[in-house]
């Protein structure tokens, strides 16, 4: 502890270069703790992608690694023997095909060195490890492919949120131009009433609407899950409306000089200088919908062509919950295009947060 | 990206005052097209909120199922009434509270320790750290829930794997009653992501002359964090703590998933809003869970009041204008 201090004392006495060599040190300290807390925090990413990779029975067996890996055989004399590890008393550790197991010895055959013919082993060879080498199993994905039907619950996911971030972007994009641009009487009052919607939740207005949707012959289609979103929310608008009054209204006057009426002034004026905005609502609105369970589950309940993939994903897991190889190959390929697309832009999905977030 | 020095949950002031008048015909004008653009709000507010929200609440002074609509008959408060008597509401409502009070806190501390660490000047490759940091909220919650069934899995799971080797005996965290709580909780974390971002965004607003100050006077990081940090990012984390709480009443998809929705291990994951599923769509007992969903929004509607009764004492609001 002292002998520490006095190294500090020592290297702060040496000035500037003391100073520089304790920042870097700091430096290296802070951040190999943020290397440690983050892969402990996406280790299960890594679990995900090695039993993905695995055969079933691997993960049942005691001493197989954690990487996705086979039991190696060797194939002798038109026998298929199991390779084990076989320590030796120099020191080293063999992968050797076990031909004749003994109570208290075994005779070895080196598949290297097949001509070399059987190894003399003292010791039990119950107590050895078989010999795994490193094998990636793929069937898991295409059998996941298949048994869920990816292709068809993929294409329901892309086209619900499709549609339904189609409506959200444009109805908010024109009722936030609307409340921050133009005067009308009770505007404050619809826009705390708007604001006071994010508060209600969804359950309340839930039973009604299902009996509506029921009646018009909606339910098992994808129209209740789309068509509410082209009336606008409240998160979306709020947003919007953030940004478009840090908008300097001359832009929008040296427009309506020249003669342009307001949906000519938004569509030239507002809709460009927020593209930030509008970028970031329509990639947290799609993935909103991509990632949606509830209500696809309430209203696609047994109609498995049109659900999508969140609601197919847990169906499947329900079935095969006794293969966590399938379920989590099939995990990589629901996650696998809302990760990527957050990898390409995940700038405007940081900066959509703290905009939408802490500017309230 | 400052923080508008108001106080929390104040709704921003509007559009900047113009100068012209009301009556004339432009201002009618205005009026009308203003209206036009805000429609779609008004109108879906009214088909989609206003008049749910009352057919709901006259639902739920019936027995409706929509198996047989023409048999629904008016019970006045009686689902209230059975709310008081109902065992498995009060268990659900048991496993909610339980859960939030171990969630909650958790998530937020680690989300503002987090958030912490990635705003220090001393980490190599900050942006790195605050983009894993945030990723996992972009996982689609079934599949991140699939994810962590596997880590917990009681004997394959690599977090059990890891205690065994620290020679810790881990428990069967998704199957017992005790632990699937915890085993949520610890799931949530990967949900950290906004909550991360909003409470960095409120410590890179901390005026650096503060901690200038506070060094002045000799006050150590703990101290200095303690005195110049919470208060100043006390709107943000009033503001996470409104949302986290929120979410923990609105839990869904994490605990149908585990349980396959039917709430096990022993109804430990039997949620509020699983129950309420249950209730509507389980056994079709849709005007007791309308009456559950009132009971929700009396619960939500009432911790904001609290929450924003509290936040005078200790939310730090600078310089009220």
């Amino acid at each position: 502890m002292s002998a520490t201090a006095a190294q500090t004392r020592a290297l702060s006495a040496t000035g500037p270069l003391g100073a520089q060599m304790r920042r870097f040190a700091a430096v290296a300290g802070v951040t190999l703790l943020a290397v440690t807390i983050v892969s402990a925090f996406l280790m299960p990413l890594a679990y995900m992608v090695a039993t993905a990779f695995k055969d079933q029975s691997q993960l049942t067996t005691v001493g197989a690694p954690l990487y996705p890996a086979a039991r190696e055989t060797f194939t002798y004399e038109g026998k298929e023997l199991d390779v084990y590890d076989v320590p030796t008393p120099d020191g080293a550790v063999h992968a050797w095909a076990l031909l004749e197991p003994h109570r208290e010895d075994a005779l070895f055959i080196d598949p290297a060195n097949p001509a070399g013919g059987p190894i003399l082993w003292e010791g039990r060879w119950r107590t050895l490890q078989q010999h795994w080498t490193f094998s990636l199993r793929v069937e898991n994905f295409t059998n996941a492919w298949d048994t869920i039907a990816f292709p068809r619950l993929f294409f329901n996911t892309v086209a619900i949120a499709t549609l339904s971030t189609l409506g959200a972007v444009l109805s908010a994009i024109c009722v936030a131009y609307g409340f921050s641009r133009f005067r009308f009487p009770g505007r404050n009052g619809l826009f705390m009433l708007m604001v006071a919607t994010i508060i209600l939740p969804f359950q309340v207005t839930l039973i009604p609407s299902y009996a509506v949707y029921l009646s018009l012959g909606w339910v098992g289609t994808w129209l209740p899950l789309i068509v509410p979103h082209f009336f606008s929310n409240a998160y979306n608008v709020f947003l919007l409306r953030q940004y478009f009054l840090t908008i300097p209204r001359e832009l929008d006057e040296a427009a309506m000089i020249d003669g342009a009426g307001p949906f000519r002034i938004l569509r030239s004026v507002i809709v460009p200088q927020a593209k930030p905005a509008i970028v970031a609502v329509t990639l947290f609105h799609f993935f909103w919908a991509w990632n949606e369970y509830f209500l696809p589950l309430i209203y696609l309940q047994g109609q498995p062509d049109a659900q999508p993939l969140a609601v197919g994903l847990a169906r499947f897991n329900a079935l095969y919950s006794q293969e966590p190889t399938l379920i989590q190959a099939a995990a990589i390929m629901a996650m696998a295009l809302p990760v990527v697309v957050f990898f390409l832009a995940q700038r405007a999905f940081m900066r959509g947060v703290v905009f939408g977030g802490v500017e309230k | 990206m400052s923080l508008s020095s108001g106080t929390v949950g104040q709704i921003p002031a509007v559009a900047p005052p113009r100068t012209r008048r009301g009556g004339t015909p432009q201002g009618r004008r205005e009026s009308l097209t203003g209206l036009l653009f805000v429609a779609p709000f008004i109108v879906g507010f009214i088909i989609f909120s206003a008049l749910p929200m009352g057919a709901s609440l006259l639902l739920s002074l019936t027995d409706f199922d929509p198996r047989a609509p023409d048999e629904m008959r008016f019970i006045g408060l009686a689902n209230y009434a059975e709310m008081a008597s109902d065992p498995v509401l009060r268990e659900s409502l048991l496993v909610t509270v339980r859960f939030g009070l171990i969630a909650v806190p958790l998530t937020l501390g680690f989300a503002l320790a987090v958030a912490i660490l990635v705003n220090s000047k001393l980490l190599a490759g900050r942006n790195v750290f605050r983009t894993l940091f945030y990723m996992p909220i972009q996982i689609p919650i079934v599949a991140s829930t699939l994810v962590w069934i596997g880590v917990l899995h009681a004997t394959t799971g690599w977090l059990n794997l890891g205690l065994d080797a620290v020679g810790i005996d881990g428990p069967n965290w998704l199957q017992s009653p005790t632990w699937v709580g915890p085993a949520l909780a610890l799931m949530g974390l990967w949900g950290i992501g906004n909550m991360m971002l909003i409470f960095l965004a409120g410590l890179q607003s901390v005026p650096t002359e503060l901690y200038d100050a506070a060094k002045v006077d000799g006050a150590g990081s703990l101290a200095s964090f303690r005195h110049v940090t919470l208060p100043m990012i006390s709107p943000v984390l009033f503001y996470n703590l409104i949302i986290a709480l929120i979410g923990a009443f609105q839990y869904f998809t994490q605990a149908y998933v585990v349980s396959n929705g039917r709430g096990d291990p022993d109804r430990a994951t039997l949620f509020f809003n699983l129950n309420l599923y249950r209730e509507a769509f389980g056994f079709f007992n849709m005007g007791y869970a309308s009456a559950l969903a009132w009971l929700l929004f009396a619960i939500v509607l009432a911790l904001t009041i609290v929450l924003f009764r509290t936040a005078g004492s200790w939310v730090f609001s600078g310089g009220e204008r």
